[in-house]
């Protein structure tokens, strides 16, 4: 078997798998962030505990009601979408004419709330998720073995964050929403519901969110604080992309993944904190961010 | 920034004086009630009311740079934890004694201040909350890391309250209360005196106008390094005495929750008011001793009261009592 570097290639593929899949969730958290930033200028701390709740959903699905994960793979970001929905018509909507940085606080708020809620009803020790069958077992690639689930995700994270992308760039529906975050008052003037539209891009970003929750249940197990780190993590991301550009979010989560799985291979003290010190970089060098506007 | 704003603009030089004997009342106020507290029964608990005074300052410090610089961090655990670890090392291993330790404590703070202020001041409103958060999140998990600093999960423990000066005993809690106390006096002042100063209304301008505070000249980077800096440095005084008074440093102090914490401190009580993060301090110290028994509950009811005071009570508790009494608090 060759080694690279010194380092077996079992492990640095495996680190890398690893990589390109909590880079797939940051690619699909920091679109979501993008996409209710654009629209709504609020930056959505309750992300975190979103995402945690699609996983949480769809394990109570199959425990409670005997739903497995194919049909949670849709129902449960519907069911935190409509929840997304809830809130945004009974508490966002009132925080558009003030400071962006009460939506901030509000959502911060939230996160508090729907966390400490779970913990108290699940422990905070976490939950098993079991792989469905039809993923189980792996491919062995010869110089290395690729389990079925972990491949899954990433191209079903792939296929999502592309598929968002052509919605919003490609079609009528996402013309209206560009035109929305452009210039609201003029899009509503043309007789477009953007009060309705702006809704409606909350929950699907609060799907999205909660997507990537269904898709980490059976890799990390269901916990309540899965969300907490992560956001912190996910804010680092939109701040090293910058917000403005859809794809640039999602080669930015990717990439910062891969990075992040590699430094576990060569420097594993340093994984923790390598995405903060890029941003740190990144901020030195081109502050409004690798795919940013400057404003 | 123009919603933060909540103290209007004198009118006139009486006004001002006015509102200038005001304060000198309730800060003279504010001394006695320090000194007679230990004394008063059901409150009078000094390690309760050391860890107010510790959290209040800590709010203080917050509320200069959110309240009068209009800047939003959500990393302030850094600077309040970092220094509390600072403090509690050099008491503990290197045998200083308190004022030298909290001294170095607070330096800590400024240190890390003037590094994460100068990265951050580089974008503004919610990329800048972003940052500071993402920032401060580096630090806890470097203090996760270097156990041989920070003691790791079990932080450090049982810190030695050495003589202050090397002469003055700190025996009992009674004593250190006082220390504390002062400190925690004149920190506010010190706050009070900064916001007051023709900086802190540079700040203001700032805060309630960026573009037309640098057509007129101010670099405002500059001043808001300057705030971030000061802001942090007392954050750092207020950790680096909480080691001490609490003989305890741990990873609480520099999680996320902590900087969450600060924030909703300083928006019960009224956030660019001078006396309201005191007064939040106070509040949600007590309501966190109130509730001990209640777990996790404590943070479903702090996220009940976030929603609460960002839907409907912005100004807080001093904002709304300075709106009564028609002045600035």
């Amino acid at each position: 078997m060759f080694e690279l570097l010194g380092i077996p290639p079992q492990a640095l593929f495996g680190q890398l798998l690893l990589g390109l899949i909590n880079g797939s969730f940051y690619a699909i958290l920091s679109l979501g962030l993008a996409v209710i930033f654009g629209l709504l200028n609020i930056i959505n701390f309750t992300h975190g505990a979103q995402y945690m709740m699609g996983a949480f959903i769809s394990w109570m699905l199959l425990n409670w009601l005997g739903i497995g994960y194919w049909p949670s793979l849709l129902l449960a970001p519907v069911v935190a979408g409509v929840s997304g929905v809830i809130i945004e018509r009974l508490l966002l909507q009132r925080l558009y004419h003030l400071d962006h940085l009460y939506g901030l606080l509000l959502t911060f708020g939230l996160a508090l709330i729907i966390q400490g809620l779970f913990r108290n009803y699940f422990g905070s020790s976490g939950l098993p998720y079991q792989i469905p069958a039809e993923l189980r077992g792996g491919q062995n690639l010869g110089f290395m073995f690729l389990p079925n689930y972990r491949a899954w995700v990433v191209v079903a994270s792939l296929v999502v964050c592309l598929a968002t992308w052509f919605v919003i760039e490609k079609t009528r529906l996402g013309a209206y929403l560009r035109a929305a975050t452009e210039n609201p008052t003029l899009t509503q003037a043309f007789g477009i519901n953007v009060p309705l539209l702006i809704t409606l891009t909350y929950g699907f970003g609060v799907g999205l969110a909660a997507f990537a929750g269904v898709l980490a249940a059976p890799i990390y197990s269901v916990n309540p604080n899965m969300g907490a780190d992560l956001i912190i993590v996910v804010f680092a991301v939109v701040v090293i992309g910058g917000m403005g550009s859809i794809l640039g979010a999602i080669v930015t989560g990717f990439g910062l993944g891969i990075i992040e799985g590699l430094t576990k291979v060569f420097y594993p003290e340093a994984s923790a904190t390598v995405i903060f010190i890029i941003m740190a970089i990144v901020l030195l060098v081109k502050p409004a961010g690798l795919f940013g506007r400057t404003a | 920034m123009a919603d933060v704003t909540i103290t209007a603009p004198a009118t006139d030089a009486a006004e001002q004086a006015d509102h200038s004997a005001l304060h000198r009342t309730l800060f003279i106020a504010m001394a006695a009630l320090l000194v007679v507290l230990p004394f008063i029964p059901v409150v009078g608990y000094p390690f309760f009311l050391m860890k107010v005074l510790c959290f209040a300052l800590f709010a203080c410090a917050f509320n200069l740079m959110l309240g009068y610089g209009g800047l939003l961090s959500f990393g302030h655990a850094a600077y309040f934890g970092f220094a509390s670890y600072a403090a509690a090392y050099t008491a503990k291993h290197w045998g200083l004694t308190p004022e030298v330790s909290i001294l170095l404590g607070t330096a800590s703070g400024a240190v890390l201040g003037l590094a994460f202020g100068a990265l951050a001041i580089r974008r503004q409103g919610i990329y800048f909350a972003m940052i500071t958060l993402a920032l401060a999140q580096m630090v806890y998990f470097f203090s996760l890391q270097a156990p041989g600093f920070t003691g790791g999960e079990d932080g450090i423990q049982a810190v030695p309250r050495n003589a202050l000066f090397g002469v003055v005993p700190l025996g009992n809690d009674t004593i250190t209360y006082y220390l504390v106390a002062a400190i925690f006096f004149v920190g506010v002042l010190l706050i009070y005196r900064i916001i007051h100063s023709p900086f802190g209304q540079v700040l203001k301008a700032i805060r309630d106008n960026e573009a037309r505070a640098v057509s007129l000249g101010y670099r405002v980077n500059q001043y808001k390094l300057a705030v971030f800096v000061l802001s942090a440095s007392l954050a750092g005084l207020a950790g680096a005495t909480k080691a001490i008074a609490m003989q305890l440093a741990s990873l609480t102090d520099v999680h996320w929750s902590m900087s969450g914490e600060v924030v909703l401190m300083t928006l019960v009580g009224g956030m660019g008011t001078v006396f309201g993060p005191i007064v939040g301090a106070a509040v949600i110290i007590s309501m966190q001793n109130f509730l001990a028994g209640l777990g996790a509950w404590v943070t479903v009811v702090q996220g009940v009261i976030f929603v609460i005071c960002v839907l409907v009570f912005r100004e807080g508790i001093v904002g709304v009592i300075g709106k009564w009494l028609k002045k600035p608090l």
